[in-house]
């Protein structure tokens, strides 16, 4: 049985029928860390809210747990562990009072599941009476973590959890996610950031409600169907620009330090470097790269 | 010698005890691509609102196109541009609407509003979009539309707060794009982001960890001065030792 | 709902109980920490007591009165110059006829207007007995009451020293005529009225608020992917906010007993249990309120306009139901502040018992009852 089984699901808003979830179909096992990649509007804040019975589907089908998301909501409601996109805390209880009014409306105490957020809790124990309002971006989402893993959740889906969150913590963050697995906990977990996908056991790239890809990040990485190099030279905006006007260059934007460039034909790297210095680039470095969850994710969205 | 557009002596401000940005000191030239990095709470937002005149330094000199933060604010405000991450047109205006609107605060005239806006709808590809409610454009649309109304009436520099939070990769990538062709008609680029390979397109990038500007560089520079092979890892270094949040 | 009896994660009836303590202290801890709350909510009633209780009941001093004197005789002159040796009156004007009278009572100056029948001293001499008629503008009612007690106060003392050496008493039978107003409905009243406005206020609007404010925040989606029933969740959030109103009833009857010396004159008892009714029907409206609306302010907004309004000028606490036009008069029906603010007048002022005011307590039952089913019909126990 898996965890998460969701079968051509699909959500609908409004007059003008935007469609938000399209045809959605993919599974989840136990235990897997599953990653739901993809920008604002992509549609994942609308799939979790299916999954955790806050919408009805408008077409399609979903089982979390085995439990099928309309009829036996009152069951996902028991068993699954949710953190909505916005931190979901009441800023006036403090740190112990959040977590203690969730433990109870989750049926179970702090004392009894302690040893599941016992690594995440310690890191913030020490502002336990602190309210949770007055606590730094980092903190809130340990504390809502905390919050959503509590009574021992068999499914947790995490929405964007590390939106607006900086680097350091994202990392921790995700550290966390990797012990809590370990534990064996199925997390279904979503993210605008692709540098994040690597982490994940397996990821769905989507866009525009629909799923552009499913699969481990390492086969994502592998199947992309270009040779890829990274270009360099002192002036990025000039490089990006004479680039995109030579004809051998199939597709090219800007990476970081290095331009990513894929070529119609196999090329020799000296040749393209000079054809950059006649154009008159300096410092110029070229060469080839594997490719990134992010260049998968650009070469599908430019199909 | 290049232009200094912004420059700022020991600016502190202080809320009670505590110091929300202390002591920072740093110039950036004109046409560059600054960014202004720092974990959540190092006290970015602070120095941005009063480098924008928005907020009243309580220590330390600063001025933005020459003028002086603590008298001048108005001038400042005609002279730069802001964008923040909360997309900041309005939801239920035509996309048209809003930039007559927007250029018509900054006293942009009747003839110029109407050049400007053909030009900026054509520049985008917005052509069919621009009787629209910005309200119905998907995200990446309404981040450069934003952008492109900040540019609007020619600041000299343009304050951006994490632009790009949320967009998908190919939309952020054309977001630069416009970032870099304003930067070569000579407008300053003050950035904020959360994407360490955002940070590598600046020309040069501070980065703030519990109020203080930690390291100030080019990428490469800072690359090499923290011996990492990415600016995360730069990014990483400086602010695991951060002591405060948000 | 008859699944989830069954399901795995069922929960006894102990762990529920716990769960709705739990929430209830949670609300209050809400409540208890925002010191905005906490002055709307004890702040606001002793206010109104107290601005309704001495500004409106202000004493008089030196009113405007017009007199249109028909008699021209002794009697009369005397009486005329009593009242405007006292400190409460200044004759404005003598008015030829009566016709005058409330062409100056629009103009706003004048307030009260004293009549003097013809041979006003030979009825009085002859037939010991003689009228005089005081017509007040009773648009403010207290004020028109108070002026009126006053001109009867000195026409009585004129009359005691007139029969301190009469054989036979003279009586001077002074008519009271209020204009705009006629029985003055709301003297008094304005206790009975604060209640039902300040109940409205913090169950309607509080409660509303406090719900909506857990969908903007987004604790609302966790506490319904919990197995805490959300039923429950409205319930715990009304709670609180029945305890603090009662608690808001006792000291706005401690305030209107202890310093404006308007004592209850019914069952006590009797008052606390109405007043739970009616803290109900609030309730209620609250929560139908909140599941309509998705946002903090539009939820305020609704709460005031849509229920702060009606109250005050549909209730007959401020403007009097009878002077109406018919079609208002049918509107306050809907109102169920109105059957509040009789109930509460007849236990409070007029002292009477449940059999005088149950036909009142049934149609805010009834209305209660409607509102619970109306909200109940459009719970949702999911976000859209």
């Amino acid at each position: 049985m898996y965890a998460v089984k969701l079968n051509n699901l699909t959500k609908v808003y409004g007059k003008d029928k935007t469609v938000a979830v399209d045809n959605v179909s993919l599974t989840v096992e136990k235990g897997e860390l599953f990653g739901l990649i993809g920008p604002d509007g992509a549609g994942k804040t609308s799939i979790f809210r299916m999954l955790t019975t806050l919408l009805l589907p408008d077409g399609g089908s979903a089982t979390v747990d085995g439990y099928d998301i309309v009829k036996d909501y009152p069951y996902i409601r028991s068993t699954v562990g949710y953190m909505p996109g916005k931190f979901s805390l009441y800023p006036d209880l403090t740190v112990e009072e959040n977590l203690s009014f969730f433990a109870t409306v989750f049926g179970t105490t702090i004392e009894e599941n302690y040893h599941l957020i016992k690594d995440i809790y310690i890191q913030i124990e020490k502002f336990k009476h602190r309210r949770a309002g007055k606590l730094s971006g980092g903190m809130k989402q340990k504390l809502a973590l905390c919050c959503a893993l509590i009574h021992k959740p068999t499914v947790l889906f995490l929405d964007e959890p590390t939106t607006g969150v900086d680097p350091v913590s994202r990392k921790e963050f995700w550290e966390m996610l990797k012990r809590l697995k370990e534990q064996g906990i199925t997390i279904m977990v979503s993210t605008p950031y692709m540098d994040e996908a690597t982490l994940c056991d397996r990821i769905a790239l989507i866009d525009q409600g629909k799923i552009l890809s499913i699969e481990t990040p390492e086969n994502i990485i592998d199947s992309y169907p270009d040779k890829l190099y990274a270009v360099k030279a002192e002036n990025m905006y000039a490089l990006l620009k004479t680039i995109s006007s030579y004809d051998r260059a199939a597709d090219s934007y800007a990476f970081g330090e290095y331009a990513h460039v894929s070529f119609r034909e196999a090329i020799n790297e000296d040749v393209v470097k000079s054809y950059l210095q006649e154009k008159g680039l300096t410092g110029i470095e070229l060469k080839p790269i594997h490719a990134t969850i992010e260049d998968c994710f650009i070469n599908l969205l430019r199909k | 010698m290049q232009d200094v557009v912004i420059k700022t002596d020991n600016l502190t401000k202080r809320f009670g005890d505590f110091v929300a940005a202390n002591a920072i000191t740093f110039e950036v030239y004109k046409g560059e691509i600054f960014g202004f990095l720092g974990a959540n709470g190092a006290g970015k937002t602070t120095a941005m609102r009063m480098l924008c005149g928005l907020s009243k330094p309580s220590s330390g000199n600063a001025t933005i196109a020459g003028y002086d933060v603590y008298r001048e604010t108005e001038e400042i405000k005609k002279n730069i541009g802001y964008m923040s991450q909360k997309f900041s047109l309005y939801e239920d205006l035509t996309v048209l609407e809003n930039i007559r609107f927007f250029g018509g605060i900054y006293g942009l005239t009747n003839n110029q509003l109407k050049t400007k806006s053909e030009e900026l709808i054509e520049r985008l590809g917005l052509e069919s979009e621009a009787k629209k409610l910005v309200g119905s454009l998907p995200l990446g649309w309404k981040q450069k539309l934003s952008f492109s109304v900040a540019v609007l009436h020619e600041p000299k520099i343009v304050f951006l707060d994490e632009p790009t939070g949320g967009v998908d990769p190919v939309t952020r990538r054309q977001f630069w794009d416009l970032i870099y062709a304003a930067a070569e008609n000579g407008v300053t680029i003050f950035v904020t982001t959360h994407y360490m390979d955002e940070a590598e397109y600046c020309n040069r990038i501070s980065i703030m960890v519990d109020g203080k500007v930690e390291a100030l560089d080019s990428p490469t520079q800072l690359k090499r001065n923290f011996n990492a092979s990415s600016m995360d890892e730069v990014f990483y270094q400086l602010a695991r030792g951060a002591k405060r949040g948000d | 709902m008859k699944c989830f009896t069954n399901s795995p994660g069922a929960l006894n009836a102990e762990i529920s109980m716990k769960q709705f303590i739990t929430f209830v202290r949670k609300e209050f801890a809400h409540v208890l920490r925002d010191r905005k709350t906490l002055l709307i909510l004890f702040g606001m009633p002793v206010m109104q007591i107290l601005i309704f209780g001495f500004a409106l009941t202000n004493e008089v001093k030196n009113s405007a009165i017009v007199v249109v004197d028909y008699a021209q005789d002794e009697a009369s002159q005397k009486l005329i110059s009593r009242i405007e040796a006292s400190r409460y009156f200044e004759v404005s004007k003598s008015a030829a006829d009566h016709n005058q009278i409330e062409e100056s009572f629009k103009e706003g100056k004048v307030k009260l207007a004293l009549i003097f029948p013809q041979n006003f001293y030979s009825d009085l001499m002859h037939q010991n007995k003689a009228q005089i008629q005081i017509i007040t503008d009773a648009t403010d009612p207290n004020t028109a009451n108070t002026l009126a007690n006053y001109v009867t106060a000195i026409i009585q003392d004129y009359q005691a020293d007139l029969n301190q050496n009469a054989s036979l008493p003279y009586r001077i039978i002074p008519e009271t005529k209020m204009l705009y107003n006629p029985q003055l409905k709301s003297v008094h009243g304005f206790v009975p009225g604060v209640m039902a406005l300040v109940l409205m206020l913090v169950c309607v609007m509080m409660t509303a608020v406090s719900i909506v404010r857990e969908k903007e925040m987004g604790t609302m989606e966790i506490l319904l992917v919990s197995p805490f029933k959300p039923l429950l969740v409205i319930l715990s959030k009304a709670v609180p906010y029945l305890i603090l109103s009662l608690i808001n009833v006792a000291s706005i009857l401690c305030l209107s007993v202890f310093v404006l010396d308007l004592p209850v004159n019914g069952s006590l008892l009797l008052l606390f249990a109405e007043s739970t009714l009616f803290i109900i029907t609030c309730l209620t409206i609250g929560i139908f309120i909140s599941v309509r609306t998705a946002s903090q302010q539009v939820a305020m907004l609704i709460s005031l306009m849509g229920m702060m309004l009606p109250t005050i000028l549909f209730s007959g606490f401020m403007f009097p139901i009878e002077n109406m036009p018919k079609v208002l008069q049918v509107i306050t029906n809907i109102v169920p502040a109105k059957w509040y603010y009789i109930i509460v007048k007849s236990i409070m002022i007029k002292g009477l018992g449940f059999s005088a005011i149950w036909k009142e307590t049934l149609i805010l039952a009834g209305m209660t009852l409607f509102l619970l089913i109306v909200s109940l019909k459009n719970f949702k126990i999911r976000l859209a």
